[in-house]
């Protein structure tokens, strides 16, 4: 409980010095999004209207800690300003369509490829010496190697163009529209094979790996050998004891890979034009869109705190020990 | 030195290394082999492979081969130099949080999970477009979001050895502080700090081609990671133009591999578990033998 309460510490922490970082940043570059602005309507707007863009943008010429309090006091109300390259699309807004496409993508992938490669991982090690183990360490590894995003084009290239299996682009099919009937749902998934499948590769030899020799550390336990000797089923040794055990280092590398697959999966949905925060965040840096570029930004790390907070909880259930201290 | 021969010997050691030395001298010489300026137009856009341009051409007309081996320079060098930086500044955190305790341990321990919880990319591509595009701004931002992991590594394996014998027996007979970090302690952690900076070197090399994929760097320097995005940009795939987009791939991917492949043999030596699995796999291929559970401590030579 107390290790919960340190955790939730640290990421009280992290989400405020990443908006710290939103709020400081712009102010110690040169140049300000109002200027750019003003530079892109190129003449078309009266020289009074920077000093209002200021305004509207936030850089007031209030004293430093003033303009924090309102930035903090306008974030608290649920307000991130104003895309630049959406102009006047205020950011949440703009945020909003991409995030949920996002967090479908980037959380199917990850609990997919979680379960397979613990399982495979369980797998190999039981069999040890068989071809599990001995081929597909290397092989995952080999294609962990790969960035993502070039496994997504690899992928495009093969099974969406030369084969016509899969969908292209985009999240669901263009001719439909967004509802919640069979078809739908039955066009989203069709469109998410791909995206997530080149995920899932990328991060299966990563969870295989730590899962087989998490296993082969517990399997020289004494309990284990204690289990062998009450003569119970190897399938029973292997799941019910062994696997359980050999878990919960895994659980906890799995919040601290979410920030990671999370980045990954954003330029997985750049190939594929997929209508996530990874094309919106191409967007803002062709852009310029300092606004947007800072708001993706708070958004995914709050998302990861999150869920970093969800997994903690998960395992202070899944280990007793942690609730005796 | 004698881990230096135990490595070369490791199969897997020496497969690696001989990757990562061919990586190198392309670098190195490679330019020099494929000579002209790969910026240069130098035929129809989109060829496939052929005599005249072995890997084809990009979308602007220009040769992938001299592309893919002028990207190769800037991209291990920026590479191979931040993966240091990140390894020094780590080690340094670490081993100073792990070593000294107290205050300074609960503060830079706490720093170092901050930053290891935050989101690299959002975090790199937010600095990185305030500053002047190019390797030297992705070098920094990548030192900025990628200290944190060899931090908190080298920290667990300093507040170990710390309570070793010899480094107790080393603070009763007086020691100076600084004597004991750089002679006791530090010698016995050279197998962690050298993982530590492979692992750093794949992290630099495959998050700075993800960053100039965005478009983050200067998009008109030639490095593997700009290859990619100007595939992207023209569109290279829906044309069925392969070709631009396969060879910085397998390069990057081969490159991470050679580098994992070192990691590996490195961790086997020092864990003497995982050393016996060679030679336990093998016995347990036997048809008459019957394989346990657990790895024994197999050793075919002596201590």
């Amino acid at each position: 409980m107390r290790h919960l309460l340190r955790n939730l510490a640290v990421y009280a922490v992290a989400a405020w010095a990443s908006l710290t970082l939103n709020f400081l940043i712009p102010r110690l570059m040169p140049g300000d999004p109002a200027s750019i602005m003003f530079a892109r309507f190129a003449g078309q707007l009266q020289p009074e209207a920077i000093d209002a863009l200021r305004v509207a943008f936030g850089f007031t010429n209030e004293p430093l800690h003033q303009q924090y309090f309102t930035y903090v006091r306008h974030l608290l109300q649920g307000d991130l300003g104003i895309s630049i390259a959406y102009f006047p699309a205020k950011v949440t807004d703009v945020i909003g369509t991409g995030l949920g496409w996002t967090l479908l993508l980037s959380g199917a992938a990850v609990i997919i490829s979680f379960v397979l490669g613990t399982t495979l991982g369980v797998v190999a090690a039981w069999r040890r010496g068989g071809w599990l183990d001995s081929v597909m360490p290397p092989v995952l590894v080999f294609l962990g190697a790969f960035p993502y995003f070039w496994l997504a084009m690899v992928l495009l290239y093969t099974l969406g163009f030369v084969l016509g299996a899969f969908p292209l682009r985009h999240a669901y099919s263009d001719s439909l529209a967004p509802a919640l009937s069979g078809e739908f749902i039955l066009s989203v998934i069709q469109h998410l094979v791909l995206p997530a499948s080149a995920i899932v590769i990328a991060t299966l030899g990563g969870w295989m790996l730590s899962m087989r020799s998490a296993m082969v550390g517990v399997l020289a336990e004494d309990y284990i050998t204690l289990a062998n000797a009450k003569g119970l089923s190897q399938k029973r040794i292997m799941f019910h004891y062994a696997a359980r055990n050999a878990l919960l280092p895994n659980v906890t590398g799995f919040g601290m890979a979410l920030g990671f697959v999370l980045s990954g999966s954003l330029l997985t949905e750049i190939v594929f034009s997929y209508p996530g925060q990874g094309y919106l965040l191409i967007q803002a840096v062709r852009n310029q869109d300092y606004p947007l570029m800072q708001g993706i930004f708070l958004t995914i790390t709050l998302a990861v705190l999150g869920a970093n907070l969800l997994v903690d909880i998960l395992y202070v259930w899944l280990d007793p020990r942690t609730r005796t201290r | 030195m004698s881990f230096i021969w135990q490595l070369l010997e490791n199969r897997k050691a020496s497969v690696g290394a001989a990757l990562i030395l061919f990586f190198v001298l392309l670098g190195l010489f490679g330019p020099a082999l494929v000579p002209g300026d790969p910026s240069d137009f130098v035929g129809a856009p989109h060829q496939p492979p052929s005599s005249e341009h072995l890997l084809g051409t990009t979308g602007q007309g220009q040769d992938v081969l001299a592309q893919t081996v002028a990207g190769a320079r800037t991209s291990l060098a920026v590479g191979f130099l931040t993966g240091f930086a990140v390894m020094a500044i780590g080690a340094l955190v670490g081993m100073v949080a792990g070593f000294f305790g107290g205050w300074l341990d609960s503060v830079l321990s706490f720093m170092t999970n901050v930053f290891l919880i935050i989101p690299g990319l959002p975090m790199a591509v937010v600095i990185a477009s305030y500053l002047h595009p190019g390797p030297v701004t992705i070098g920094l931002v990548l030192v900025i979001t990628g200290w944190a992991w060899n931090a908190r590594m080298l920290r667990a394996q300093i507040l170990s050895l710390r309570e070793k014998d010899f480094v107790l027996a080393a603070i009763v007979s007086g020691e100076g502080r600084l004597r004991i970090i750089f002679r006791e302690i530090l010698p016995n952690m050279t197998s962690l700090l050298m993982s530590g900076f492979i692992s750093a070197t794949v992290y630099a090399i495959g998050a700075q081609v993800g960053l100039e994929f965005l478009g983050i760097g200067d998009v008109s320097v030639v490095t593997w990671g700009t290859n990619l995005y100007w595939a992207a940009n023209d569109a290279a795939l829906l044309t069925g133009a392969w070709w631009t987009v396969v060879p910085t791939g397998v390069c990057v991917a081969l490159i991470g591999f050679a580098l994992v492949l070192v990691n590996f043999a490195i961790d086997e030596l020092s864990n003497p578990r995982l050393r016996a699995e060679r030679t336990w796999t093998r016995l347990l291929k036997h048809p008459d033998l019957e394989g346990g559970l657990s790895t024994p401590v197999v050793r075919t030579s002596g201590s």
